[in-house]
C-alpha cells in the first residue's frame, strides 16, 4: 500500500466532514456541493476530478478558505479552518502573479509574509532564490511576469507557494492554460518538487492523464448541482515521493491503465447519463 | 537541458550555413526590397504631418487675404512672434508683463487647484471604489455636480474668497477633481479577483495590500483620471482667467483683444494648444512607466 510507511495518526491530516456549499442567487439557493466527506493524509496527493461546473474548484476554495462552507466543518492537523492562511498555499489555474513585481519579488512578498518575523531579509532573499531554483528558474528572478511564458509563470506561482513552506499545497487546475508539452514537462517537474519536499497537495484537474499520473487517490466528483463525492480511486502505484513515474513507461504499465479506465469510466459511463437529464 | 540553459546557448553565435549563389541572390533582393518598403513607410510619416501643416497655412493665408483683412496672415503673426518671444520675462506693472511669466501664472494655478483635487479626489475615489456604501452615498451628488460648467462655480469662489486668484484656483479643483474620483473608484473596482485572493491566501495585512496591490493596480487608472483632469483644468484657467483678471495667459488673451491686437491673440491660442500638448505628452510618458500590462 502506498501509505504504508505514514505514520497511522497522520492519516487524518485533513478532515472533510458533511460538508455542504450553497450559493444565493436571484432564482433561490444553489446547492453547489453537499455530503462532501474526505480524509487526506500527511504526504499524500490527491486529485479532485469531474465534470465543469460539478464544483471541484468550490471544494478547493473551501480547503483554501476563500469561501465558508454552508454546512459541515473542515480541520487541518485537527484545527477548525476558519479563513485562508499560509500553511495552505495555492496554485491558481492563471497564476495569479502581481505585475508590477518581479519574479523575486513576487516570491519574497510570500516568504516575507511567512518567516518576515524570525529571519533577516539576506535569509529571506535566500529562501525566495532557493524556491526558484527548485523550479529551474534563478536565470529569470528579474524579469516581470510580462515578460515571460505561461509555463514560466506558472512555475513561480508554484515556487511562490512552495516557498510558503505549507502544510498543504493546493492546485487549481494548475497546469490547464498551458500546452501539451509544457504541461507534461512542468508534470515531471512537479513529481521531481514532491519527491524533494514530500508535500501533502491537492489538485483540482479535468486531464484524467494528469490526475492518474501525479496522484496517490483520485477523488471522483458526481455532475452538479448538489455534486459529492462518487468514487475515490487508489491509484496501485508507488507515490510520486517514492518514485518517479515516467510517462513513456506508464504508457504501458498495467496499473496506470487501469486507473485511466476506471476514471473514464466514472466520467463518460457513469456520470455521462445525468449531465443529459439535468439539461 | 533545463530552462536555464536556453538562453546562454541562444545567444551563442550559430555558425552560418553554406548557401548557394542562387538562394543567397534571391535572398538579397528580398532584403532590398524590404529595405525600399521601409523608407516609403518612414518618409509617409514625416511627410504626411508637413503636408497637413501646409494646407493649413495655405487656407489661412487665404482667409487672410479675403474680406476686409482684420485676420493677420501667417507672416505677420510669426513676426510679431519673434518680438514677443524675445523677451518673454520683462515686468512694467502688475498688468503688463512678459508671456512667459503669463504662461507661468496660469500653470501655476493649473497646479495649485489640480494638486488640491488630487489630495481630495484620489482618496475619495478610493473610498467609493472600495466600499459600497460610501459609492451608494456619494453617487447621486457627483452624478449632479459633474455635468456643470465649472465656470458656473466661479461666482462661489468669489463670494467665498473675496479674490480672483483663489477663486480662479477653487474652479480649477472642482473641474479637476471629477476625473480623478471617478476614475480612481472605477480602477479599485476593477483590481482583479484573483490579486485579492493573493493578499488573503497571504494573509497580507491592510497596509501591505495598498501598497503592493492596491495601488499598484489603481495606479494605471489613476493616471488617467489625472490626465483627463489636466486636460481639463487647462481649458478652464484661460476661460476664468478671462473673467478674473490679472495675471495668466487668458487673461493677457482678453488684454489683447481690448488692444484689438489679433496677431497676439493668435499667438496666444498657438501657446495655449502647445502648452496643452506638453502637458498631455508629459502625462502619457508616466503613464507608459507604469504600464505593466
Amino acid at each position: 500500500m502506498s501509505q504504508a510507511n505514514l505514520d497511522p495518526r497522520s492519516k487524518r491530516f485533513l478532515r472533510i466532514e458533511n460538508v455542504g456549499m450553497s450559493f444565493a442567487t436571484k432564482k433561490g439557493t444553489f446547492v453547489a456541493l453537499r455530503d462532501i466527506n474526505l480524509e487526506v493524509a500527511r504526504g499524500e496527493f490527491i486529485s479532485l476530478i469531474g465534470h465543469s461546473g460539478c464544483g471541484k474548484s468550490t471544494l478547493l476554495n473551501l480547503v483554501a478558505g476563500l469561501t465558508t462552507p454552508t454546512s459541515g466543518v473542515l480541520l487541518l492537523d485537527d484545527r477548525e479552518l476558519k479563513g485562508p492562511g499560509p500553511e495552505r498555499a495555492v496554485v491558481f489555474q492563471n497564476h495569479s502573479l502581481l505585475p508590477w513585481l518581479t519574479c523575486m519579488e513576487n516570491v519574497y512578498l510570500a516568504v516575507e509574509r511567512v518567516f518576515g518575523a524570525t529571519e533577516n531579509k539576506a535569509q529571506l532573499r535566500e529562501r525566495s532564490l532557493a524556491a526558484l531554483e527548485l523550479v529551474n528558474l534563478s536565470h529569470a528572478k528579474d524579469k516581470r511576469p510580462g515578460e515571460i511564458s505561461g509555463g514560466m509563470k506558472q512555475r513561480v506561482g508554484i515556487a511562490r507557494a512552495l516557498a510558503m513552506e505549507p502544510k498543504m499545497l493546493l492546485m487549481d487546475e494548475p497546469f490547464g492554460a498551458l500546452d501539451a508539452l509544457t504541461r507534461a514537462k512542468l508534470q515531471d517537474e512537479m513529481m521531481k518538487i514532491v519527491a524533494t519536499t514530500g508535500s501533502t497537495v491537492m489538485m483540482v484537474t479535468h486531464d484524467v492523464d494528469e490526475a492518474v499520473l501525479l496522484s496517490d487517490r483520485i477523488v471522483m466528483l458526481t455532475n452538479g448541482p448538489a455534486a459529492t463525492i462518487g468514487e475515490v480511486h487508489q491509484v496501485p502505484l508507488l507515490p510520486i515521493r517514492e518514485r518517479f513515474r515516467p510517462r513513456l513507461e506508464m504508457a504501458h504499465d498495467a496499473g496506470y491503465l487501469a486507473s485511466r479506465e476506471a476514471v473514464l469510466e466514472f466520467l463518460y459511463h457513469k456520470q455521462a447519463h445525468v449531465e443529459k437529464d439535468a439539461a | 537541458m533545463n530552462a536555464a540553459t536556453l538562453p546562454a546557448a541562444g545567444s551563442a553565435a550559430p555558425s552560418a550555413p553554406v548557401l548557394d549563389p542562387e538562394t543567397q541572390a534571391r535572398m538579397k533582393a528580398q532584403a532590398e526590397a524590404m529595405a525600399r518598403a521601409q523608407r516609403l513607410r518612414l518618409m509617409t510619416r514625416f511627410a504626411a504631418p508637413v503636408v497637413g501643416f501646409a494646407f493649413f497655412l495655405l487656407v489661412w493665408q487665404a482667409v487672410a487675404h479675403s474680406g476686409d483683412k482684420q485676420l493677420p496672415g501667417p507672416m505677420m503673426v510669426l513676426e510679431a512672434a519673434i518680438k514677443l518671444f524675445s523677451d518673454p520675462f520683462y515686468v512694467n506693472g502688475p498688468n503688463d508683463q512678459g508671456i512667459g511669466w503669463n504662461v507661468l501664472a496660469s500653470l501655476q494655478r493649473v497646479a495649485v487647484g489640480f494638486g488640491l483635487a488630487a489630495l481630495v479626489g484620489i482618496p475619495l475615489g478610493f473610498l467609493i471604489g472600495r466600499f459600497a456604501f460610501f459609492n451608494q452615498m456619494l453617487d447621486p451628488i457627483i452624478s449632479l455636480l459633474r455635468p456643470v460648467s465649472p465656470l458656473a462655480w466661479l461666482p462661489i469662489g468669489l463670494m467665498v474668497f473675496k479674490a480672483a486668484n483663489p477663486a480662479a484656483i477653487w474652479t480649477i479643483f472642482i473641474c479637476s477633481i471629477w476625473p480623478m474620483v471617478i476614475n480612481t473608484a472605477v480602477g479599485v473596482r476593477q483590481v482583479p479577483q484573483d490579486y485579492l485572493n493573493v493578499a488573503r491566501v497571504l494573509n497580507l495585512s491592510e497596509l501591505t495590500i495598498i501598497r503592493k496591490i492596491l495601488f499598484p493596480a489603481v495606479l494605471p487608472y489613476m493616471l488617467t483620471g489625472v490626465r483627463l483632469a489636466v486636460g481639463t483644468a487647462w481649458l478652464v484657467i484661460v476661460a476664468a482667467e478671462m473673467l478674473t483678471g490679472g495675471q495668466g495667459i487668458g487673461f493677457w488673451l482678453w488684454d489683447e483683444w481690448n488692444n484689438l491686437n489679433v496677431a497676439h491673440i493668435l499667438i496666444a491660442i498657438f501657446i495655449i494648444g502647445g502648452v496643452g500638448l506638453l502637458l498631455e505628452m508629459l502625462l502619457v510618458a508616466v503613464a507608459r512607466r507604469f504600464d505593466y500590462s
